[in-house]
């Protein structure tokens, strides 16, 4: 650095450029470019450390580690693929494909219309509509352990448990919520419905209100009635939010852990045991320490799939944004 | 935001279709369901558990839905406070929300700075670098961030039950630094410029001018990240394994096993007391963020 400084200002000056012109009393040197270069550094240097220790390196060793054999004593070997053939021939990869597949659909057919009919009234309040949100989103800001010890209790079989008690009411026979191998998953999508619905609703009012209300008034001069325009104006307006928040529940639902691992564990009979849960017991609950090949084979390989949503998640933000 | 727009307040509904008396009582009426519903949804649960945590635990097994119980126990809360330590563990979720914070909020604000008003030249593969990593699903870093944990590079010694495992990940979040990026570039550069002519250093620009103008993203980020480490619940389980540094999150499934009904459901709104009042008082920051969860996000 020292010997650069004796260099005539003007000689480097030109090269940086428009920028450097544009500042008079400052001097392009090399130096003030190297001093600049040290503040931004300077900046840089949190985001650098965090994301590379804690982002960058973790996504390379996922890739390496799914073609390793690790434990944390012995150095890793590379295995090539038998991690992904240990995966597939696990029967219960299956399983878990399965229950995922439906836990995603279930919260599709169960979260996917009840927030947007929701927000479509909610949008035509007039009074109150800080009430109505503030209920909507309420559940959302309910810590997700609590939520699901709490319904936990709400889902107890005995005759003397919450829903089964408000059922009572009606008559119906009590219900084993957790322990039907054929309820237990939709009582799941259910808690987990109730949780995440509030933030959708709040999502969709947003692009509600930013509906064009002349495209409204364009439509009532050639005559639409209310649901013509909800139909071929309100609907399509919506579309672009609409696709986000399907992408964004699949890559949620997708990696659901903490539901299937707090209410059921997995259970009964494997019926909620799910994609994360099985990565989790590969990589943590093994009696022979830690398969972390396995779980990281499987974790890239949903990942791939998933990364294929995100990617069109933000193709597709970037045009509905814009 | 938005609603500044639309000079006509009107939405779906015409002022016309207002006035028709069929349309104005099935909206009434509509109205008035959903918000039966939404109050029956939303705060039914809530109520039961504030009901519940001070009921024994006899009418609350017996009678969970009678609304007035037999006997009120306010012991409840004290004992869970004290007996079953929640104290301790509502101090470390607190730390752990409030290191996460700072940290989150150090990497996002000096990181968004300087690539938008600094500008590296290097700053579009940072950036792009950065963005990458919101398509990778936290599914991926689960495993090899864990090992990080109990090696991490340079530091030399696990990290395993201390709060910086917990704390240092969360910064490494690409929303955030996004956000504060979009952000800081909308700034106006003749202030920069001025402030630069005036003689003020990349230090003094970023503390004196860049970050008080930049409050609502501040707040945006700051919601996002105490309520997203409240939530937290797989990784500090795996990362502090040792039970006086869990979080409620963590420590509540376990406490569940070997307390009485009506001191754990005390504990259970104990843990969501602080959520909640901090919605009630910022609510208005709270669903304007949430609304940019769809909107701007990416």
């Amino acid at each position: 650095m020292t010997t650069t400084d004796t260099r005539p200002a003007g000689v480097t000056g030109d090269q940086a450029g428009p920028r450097s012109a544009a500042r008079p009393g400052r001097p392009g040197s090399r130096l003030a470019r190297a001093r600049a270069g040290l503040h931004t550094l300077v900046f840089l240097a949190p985001m650098l450390v965090v994301f590379g220790v804690f982002s960058w390196l973790p996504i390379g060793r996922a890739i390496v580690m799914s073609f390793q054999r690790t434990n944390l004593v012995a150095d890793p070997v590379f295995v090539g693929f038998a991690n992904f053939q240990q995966v597939f021939a696990d029967p219960l990869l299956w399983t878990a494909i399965q229950n995922t597949g439906y836990f995603a659909l279930l919260a599709l057919v169960f979260g996917y219309p009840i927030p947007l009919v929701a927000a479509i009234l909610m949008s035509e309040v007039r009074k109150m509509r800080g009430l109505f949100s503030a209920l909507a989103y309420l559940p959302v800001v309910v810590p997700p352990v609590v939520a699901v010890l709490l319904w936990r209790l709400f889902y107890d079989a005995g005759e003397d448990g919450v829903f089964n008690t408000i059922l009572g009411w009606f008559g119906i026979a009590p219900v084993a919520w957790l322990q039907d191998a054929d309820i237990v998953m939709p009582s799941l999508v259910l808690e987990a419905t109730w949780a995440a619905a509030g933030g959708t609703v709040i999502i969709y009012l947003a692009a509600l209100v930013g509906v064009d209300p002349s495209l409204y008034e364009a439509a009532e001069i050639d005559g639409a009635g209310v649901w013509r325009k909800l139909w071929h104006i309100t609907l399509p307006q919506l579309r672009g939010v609409l696709l986000i928040t399907f992408i964004l529940q699949i890559i949620g639902t997708a990696q659901v852990f903490l539901e299937p691992f707090l209410f059921t564990d997995g259970g009964p009979a494997n019926r909620t045991l799910t994609l994360l849960l099985l990565i989790y017991r590969y990589a943590f609950t093994n009696s022979l320490g830690g398969d972390y090949g396995a779980a990281a084979a499987l974790s890239l390989m949903l990942a791939l799939v998933l990364t294929a949503f995100s990617m069109l998640y933000f193709r597709l933000t970037r045009t509905w944004s814009s | 935001m938005a609603t500044v727009k639309s000079t006509t307040d009107r939405g779906l509904l015409a002022p016309t279709d207002r006035k028709r008396p069929s349309v104005r009582w099935s909206t009434r009426l509509s109205h008035g369901l959903l918000l039966a519903i939404l109050a029956i949804a939303g705060l039914g649960p809530m109520l039961w558990l504030a009901k519940a945590a001070v009921t024994p635990t006899q009418d609350t097994l017996r009678h969970p839905m009678s609304l007035w119980p037999n006997g009120i126990d306010l012991a409840n809360l004290a004992e869970a406070w004290t007996r079953v330590e929640i104290d301790k563990y509502f101090f470390n979720t607190i730390a752990l929300a409030a290191g996460s914070w700072a940290v989150q909020l150090l990497v996002a604000a000096t990181g968004g700075y300087a690539l938008a008003v600094l500008r590296p030249r290097l700053g579009r593969y940072i950036s792009g670098a950065v963005l990458a990593t919101l398509f990778v699903p936290s599914v991926v870093l689960l495993v090899p961030l864990y090992l990080t944990i109990l090696d991490p590079p340079v530091v030399g010694t696990s990290m395993l039950n201390t709060f910086w495992a917990v704390w240092l990940p969360a910064g490494a979040n690409a929303f955030n630094v996004l956000l504060m990026q979009r952000f800081f570039a909308n700034l106006p550069r003749e202030i920069f410029e001025a402030a630069r002519v005036d003689g003020a250093g990349p230090y003094r620009l970023f503390w004196s001018i860049v970050l008080p103008m930049s409050r609502p993203v501040i707040g945006v980020v700051s919601v996002f990240a105490v309520i997203a480490s409240w939530k937290d619940f797989l990784w500090p389980m795996l990362v502090l394994p040792d039970p006086a540094l869990q979080p409620l999150s963590v420590r509540l499934p376990a406490l569940q096993q070997f307390v009485e009904l009506d001191v754990f459901l005390a504990a259970l709104a104990i843990s969501s007391l602080i959520p909640i009042a901090l919605f009630l008082v910022f609510q208005r920051l709270f669903l304007s963020s949430a609304g940019l969860g769809g909107a701007v996000k990416g």
